[in-house]
């Protein structure tokens, strides 16, 4: 009786959770199947027939190809600069023991506990009454920067948490100059965090609405142009552009996943006699 | 002589104190010139202060010993990257709190003054009151149901997802990877009117109960405080799910089991080993859940009507269409201090480790 019950427990519980993965699956779908539809009038919101013609013409919609664009720059630009403040930042952290690194990692915690609204008017309202910049790219890509630094930081961080620091000492030690010893020993180990934090500020800038609503003058981004439109129109190519998007994006994470599920299987397999009792939990 | 080299020598070994208020000070210089405290002849002053000490620093670590470059490291690493936020993230908070207390000469006009127009507030309190009561309660519904969707699954894939682990931890975050503001128009399709959910639900004869439960108001789904709070359950569930699954996946499975063969039962080893060990996650997803929920405005905007509108619809209108600056900045800095306030409350209790 008691194991009936726990069983039927067991398989709600299951249950539950493919429901809860269907929950979040369900605008997915939508998205995708709506990109072969063939709208009837402007918005292409009820299904009418299958069309591959939006996937023929992906980029037809002149206004929404030029956003992305825009979006594409903006989100290069900023990623660059960004990774490289951050990633510094990061070093700082996990490489040396100094004064004041108690209220550092307070700080950088602070950008991502502020509503985006917030960090998206006071922003602007620093560009405003001033002459020396105009809001457009430049402005977006300020901002972008500026919350795009902390995800940075504390995603390297949280990577080169275990990094051996005495590596560049040996290297050191060996006679390499510390030019040498960043590029050849320091950079290639904290490169797959540094590379991770990347894309994700990428995804983050070209994904940004609110704080660039807020700073972006004249400029059009691809959700500047969705949002713009959508009161208006709703081409179909919203749904290949999203969609391209979204099977790219796959296409990196699985790669990623697959290259660590061989590493991690590399590892295990040359680890086992030693490691079966102790590396239970994994 | 050798009282130069023993200056030099202090300099050296407290090169950590002079690198950090070397830091410090460049900071203040920017958010000084960023946010308009000095204006014309002082701000070349305030420049050249700025200039005096980035070259003070890069001479003292050119000058001093291997010690006091060491010392001076890490300042320096941090240094492009904290000054950057010093200008655009620190300086505009003060420049939004200077403009929330400022005046309009006129209606049209772009130029504001500074006169502790404390006004500013109880006008946002009395014209916006609605939307700020919206927009936290909202919020707090929405992470309510964060977690209630978020920790069975995050619990199914920690504990039983073996090794596909990967793959529904990866299938949790797909949908995120299409831009947020299609998602939510995807949604306000999904529950137009005649869209295939209200059709089932009227097939199915559950639309009475629905309204019943204020969740379907009129025989309409979308429109709805349910289809906002819906919608911002939506967008913010991954910022729940991921905290909670890492704090799940960093318990010793050995705990459970011990507590299995010790005669507990398994909801009750759940309840005493599990569960608290997962709260740090728990508490970490409500505050990445609620504070974004609380100032977004998209969801009210695509999913709600007119009598929806949370805070960040208001701030967005009074800014951009109304270009009231004064009083839209300080409904920002209301709702900047109140959730800074409950961030601190948290991390007191909390610590901050667990938000990174």
């Amino acid at each position: 009786m008691m194991r009936m019950r726990s069983k039927v427990a067991h398989w709600a519980l299951n249950i539950f959770a493919g429901l809860g993965l269907l929950y979040l699956f369900t605008p997915i779908i939508f998205i995708v199947a709506f990109s072969f539809n063939k709208p009837k009038g402007n918005f292409n919101i009820a299904w009418q027939e299958f069309t591959l013609d939006n996937w023929m013409h992906p980029f037809a919609e002149e206004s929404l190809t030029r956003a992305l664009r825009v979006s594409l720059e903006i989100a290069a630009v900023s990623t660059l600069i960004s990774t490289v403040l951050g990633s510094l930042i990061a070093i700082a952290l996990s490489r040396y023991k100094f004064r004041g690194s108690a209220g550092i990692n307070l700080f950088l915690v602070l950008p991502l506990t502020t509503p985006e609204i917030v960090l998206g008017s006071s922003l602007a309202t620093l560009f405003l009454g001033q002459n020396f910049i105009e809001f457009g790219f430049a402005t977006i890509v300020i901002a972008h920067i500026m919350f795009q630094v902390s995800f940075v930081a504390l995603t390297v961080r949280a990577r080169i948490r275990g990094f051996d620091w005495t590596l560049e000492q040996a290297a050191q030690d060996l006679g390499a100059s510390p030019m040498r010893t960043f590029t050849k020993v320091t950079l290639p180990l904290i490169l797959p965090g540094i590379l991770a934090a990347s894309l994700l500020a990428f995804a983050l800038s070209i994904d940004d609405f609110i704080i660039t609503f807020f700073n972006s003058g004249n400029v059009v981004s691809f959700p500047l142009q969705i949002y713009g439109a959508a009161r208006v129109r709703i081409p179909p190519q919203i749904n290949v552009l999203a969609s391209m998007i979204l099977f790219l994006s796959v296409a990196v994470l699985l790669s990623g996943t697959i290259a660590g599920m061989r590493k991690e299987a590399a590892k295990t397999s040359a680890a086992k006699p030693k490691h079966r009792v102790l590396n239970k939990s994994a | 002589m050798t009282a130069g080299v023993t200056v030099s020598r202090q300099i050296g070994t407290n090169a950590d104190r002079v690198g950090l208020g070397a830091m410090l000070v460049a900071a203040a210089c920017l958010v000084a010139l960023g946010a308009k405290w000095v204006s014309g002849p002082a701000s070349s002053v305030v420049l050249l202060v700025l200039a005096l000490v980035l070259i003070g620093v890069l001479v003292l670590a050119l000058r001093g010993g291997p010690e006091a470059r060491r010392l001076l490291a890490p300042y320096g690493l941090l240094k492009p990257g904290m000054l950057w936020l010093a200008l655009f993230f620190l300086a505009p908070v003060w420049s939004l709190l200077r403009i929330s207390l400022s005046t309009k000469p006129s209606r049209f006009s772009v130029d504001y003054n500074f006169t502790w127009a404390f006004e500013n507030y109880s006008n946002a309190f009395k014209d916006f009151g609605t939307q700020f009561q919206h927009a936290f309660v909202y919020a707090a519904i929405a992470t309510v149901l964060t977690v209630l969707i978020g920790y069975p699954l995050a619990y199914v894939i920690a504990f039983r997802g073996g090794k596909y682990k990967n793959i529904l931890l990866g299938m949790v975050v797909i949908p995120f990877f299409t831009s947020y503001l299609i998602r939510t128009i995807a949604w306000s399709t999904i529950l137009a009117d005649r869209g295939f959910v209200v059709r089932t639900f009227d097939a199915v004869g559950v639309v009475r109960v629905l309204e019943w439960l204020q969740i379907m108001d009129n025989g309409k789904l979308l429109n709805t405080p349910a289809a906002v709070i819906g919608g911002l359950t939506y967008n913010f569930l991954p910022f729940m799910l991921l905290p909670i699954y890492v704090s799940l996946e960093k318990i010793d499975t050995n705990l459970v089991n011990a507590a299995g063969d010790l005669y507990s039962s398994a909801t009750r080893a759940f309840r005493k080993v599990v569960l608290p060990l997962s709260i740090p996650g728990v508490f970490a997803g409500t505050l990445l859940t609620f504070i974004p929920a609380a100032g977004d405005f998209v969801n009210a905007q695509f999913l709600g009507n007119p009598n929806t509108t949370m805070i960040g619809n208001s701030i967005q209108d009074q800014f951009l269409k109304q270009n009231n600056y004064p009083v839209a900045s300080a409904m920002s800095a209301v709702l900047m201090f109140s959730i800074a306030s409950l961030v601190l409350l948290y991390t007191k209790i909390f610590g901050t480790e667990d938000l990174a």
